[in-house]
């Protein structure tokens, strides 16, 4: 691909060793042609016409490469940066997708720790669902992020990415991060309130919670744009969004302890994919509290498979493992989509 | 060799070069080689019975044309007739029911990407991202197509200046008028240099000074870079811009030929009289002269050869009063008359919305 390397025919380069477009560095020796922009001056081996040099209407020509790993890698980063960017100037978005973590941490939170001081165990109820409350944040932040591409449909820019000559994959790939990183940005706002809550700031707790509610966000993006791959209408996405994620936060054990509960519940939180992002963060929360073994073990039991503690890094996987599946699948989507 | 030849712009200006007489010098020993990938490259479109059929309609229904490199070739209309349609199998975002087509070299099927990192996109429809600004737009593009970021700035610079927005460029697109977008992706269709320039309708909804600001910059740039443009357009005006037009129809072309030669093939200038009986003035007119007129926009319209010299005959001979009497040179709305026997603002009132709605749901 030696020949596709890309230069500028920039006039100010004299490149007198210049070879007629048969020989070997055909490609490279064609495009340096000097000042040849306005006239459309041939490169076949014709004598310089230096005066041109310098013409007002010099092109500075691109040639766009073959497909390369880091063509692909520049796409996602693209991709990625620009969710940044929307995300940056959208203000009110950070602020509405704050609203709902506040009202349960703060209102439902206080008002009804008094109803459940007694089983509580002298914990403040806004301590214990606050693991909770940080996937929430995570997760409305990821599903709208997810639901910006259903935006980009509507007012065509999807199909200026569509049009590009790179994969599919890098789209996804870079949207997806984009997803995860903006959503975990909003994690980092409510990691902030932890002192509030009377979580202590401890690094080894910021950096697990961190890095938790990235693998959340990530699963969450990617269910959202497989999603997206399908729906077009906002409307319609909005909806199946919201039927999909109340539930999935009501039965994953966010607003209660997950032990002791009736089969029914039992086996639909078992099923829950939040369960496994809720229950390793509720853990790290509570491994930084200094409380009773008696509330450890009413508020944090950890979730069973039939009486197997599943341990903490087996639950990110299976976050993990899901998150992918569904990338997967949205790649497999977007990559038919004409 | 093939991609030697293709990814080598300097020997796409070798055909020119060759004709230049004052470059004699230009044939060195590597002639036969750079003639060889200059034939390659003589077509910068080419197509072979192509078509489009969608569930119940055949939008395109077997085309076959050769766009030159560095030419403007123009696809005109009126909407419904498949231009869209065939813009979009040639930019890769639609695949062809049957033929084939080459675009700047690569299959339009099989060499996907490859017909995509040489073509330039502007659609009827915006696709710039309004929440950033004209700068990010072009910035994204320029990563998406993989520009080597030493050239990004000044590229950008260069097509936002030809536009007329680089004292713009960091406003958001959402703050720009439907004009400046449309210059916007015009200039982010050029970022990356490509080989061919597809612009599907680009002044449609534009007011006529834009319109004719988009159209200054189609001209510039055909004299500044080594691109070929093709174009769609259902305005008849703008199509008298393109070097080569394709009269397209009902999924076919009808014709193919320069604007100036196209309506030399009318070969007849349109005479138009007001009378105070127009059937007596038709009858007249068969029985002296042998014309065959007809009523067309409230007057008696016929064509004849050499309009002006017809008309003293006419006032002599025709043995009725003539209120009022108009020549006109033939356009080429003549020319589509002529060959379909409508006027193109007849055929878009038709039916054709249909066809155009369901290519419009079907190809997006």
């Amino acid at each position: 691909m030696a020949t596709r390397t890309t230069r500028a025919r920039s006039g100010s380069a004299p490149a007198t060793s210049e070879s007629a477009p048969g020989a070997g560095a055909a490609g490279a020796a064609g495009e340096s042609a000097a000042g040849a922009g306005a006239a459309g001056e041939s490169a076949a081996g014709a004598p310089h016409d230096l005066t041109r040099t310098g013409a007002p209407h010099e092109i500075a020509r691109v040639r766009v490469p073959t497909r390369t790993v880091r063509g692909e890698l520049r796409a996602i980063k693209v991709v990625w940066k620009r969710e940044l960017i929307r995300f940056s100037r959208d203000r009110l978005r950070i602020l509405t997708s704050l609203m709902q973590p506040f009202l349960f941490l703060f209102v439902l939170g206080t008002g009804l720790s008094r109803l459940a001081s007694a089983g509580t165990h002298g914990v403040n109820l806004r301590t214990f669902v606050y693991p909770g409350v940080l996937c929430m944040a995570v997760m409305f932040t990821a599903m709208f992020s997810a639901a910006s591409l259903v935006w980009d449909r509507e007012f065509g820019f999807l199909r200026e990415m569509m049009v590009a000559p790179v994969r599919r994959s890098s789209l996804v790939l870079g949207k997806c991060f984009g997803g995860a990183t903006v959503a975990g940005f909003q994690g980092v706002i409510v990691l902030c309130l932890a002192g509030l809550v009377g979580v202590p700031y401890a690094a080894t707790l910021i950096l697990e919670v961190f890095a938790l509610q990235l693998l959340l966000a990530f699963a969450i993006t990617a269910f959202g744009v497989m999603v997206a791959a399908r729906i077009t209408q906002m409307q319609s996405f909005m909806a199946l969004m919201q039927m999909a994620i109340m539930p999935m936060y009501f039965l994953s054990g966010a607003l209660f302890p997950v032990s002791g509960l009736p089969q029914w519940l039992s086996i639909l939180n078992r099923l829950d994919p939040l369960t496994y992002a809720v229950d390793p963060m509720r853990r790290a929360v509570f491994a930084h509290l200094n409380i009773s073994a008696a509330a450890r073990h009413a508020l944090d039991p950890g979730v069973t498979w039939w009486s197997w503690q599943v341990p903490g890094l087996v639950e990110a996987a299976v976050v993990g493992l899901l998150g992918l599946a569904m990338l997967t699948v949205a790649i497999v989507q977007f990559s038919r989509a004409e | 060799m093939s991609e030697l030849a293709t990814s080598t712009p300097g020997s796409a200006a070798v055909p020119r070069a060759a004709q230049d007489p004052g470059r004699g010098g230009a044939r060195t020993s590597a002639a036969p080689r750079a003639a060889r990938a200059g034939d390659e490259l003589a077509a910068a479109v080419s197509v072979d019975g192509l078509v489009k059929r969608y569930a119940e309609v055949e939008a395109v229904r077997g085309i076959d044309f050769e766009v030159a490199a560095g030419e403007i070739f123009g696809f005109l209309g009126p909407n419904g007739a498949g231009k869209s349609t065939t813009i979009n199998m040639l930019c890769t975002l639609v695949r062809p029911s049957g033929g084939s087509a080459l675009v700047a070299g690569h299959d339009v099927v099989s060499e996907r990407d490859e017909v995509r990192r040489n073509i330039g996109l502007v659609f009827q429809d915006t696709t710039l991202d309004g929440y950033l600004s004209a700068e990010q737009n072009l910035r994204l593009h320029a990563e998406l197509y993989g520009v080597p970021r030493e050239l990004v700035g000044e590229r950008m610079r260069q097509v936002l200046e030809m536009v007329g927005l680089w004292e713009r460029r960091e406003s958001l697109v959402n703050t720009f008028s439907g004009g400046m977008k449309r210059r916007l992706e015009i200039a982010r269709g050029l970022l990356h240099s490509p080989r061919v320039l597809f612009l599907d309708e680009p002044t449609v909804g534009l007011d006529p000074q834009t319109r004719s600001m988009i159209w200054r910059y189609i001209r510039e740039l055909k004299a500044r870079e080594d691109i070929t443009i093709f174009l769609t357009t259902h305005y008849m005006d703008e199509a008298e811009y393109c070097e080569r037009i394709a009269i397209m129809d009902h999924g076919r072309i009808i014709v193919l030929d320069t604007p100036e030669a196209l309506k030399a093939k009318v070969g007849r200038d349109r005479v138009q009289i007001q009378t105070d009986d127009d059937g007596a003035a038709i009858a007249a007119l068969r029985e002296r002269f042998g014309i065959e007129a007809t009523v067309a926009e409230g007057a008696v319209t016929f064509g004849v050869p050499e309009g002006e010299q017809f008309v003293p005959r006419l006032f002599a001979e025709l043995g009725l009063p003539i209120r009022s009497v108009s020549v006109a040179r033939p356009s080429l709305d003549d020319v589509f008359m002529a060959h379909t026997g409508t006027t193109i603002r007849d055929a878009e009132s038709t039916s054709t919305d249909r066809l155009r709605n369901v290519a419009r749901m079907m190809g997006r």
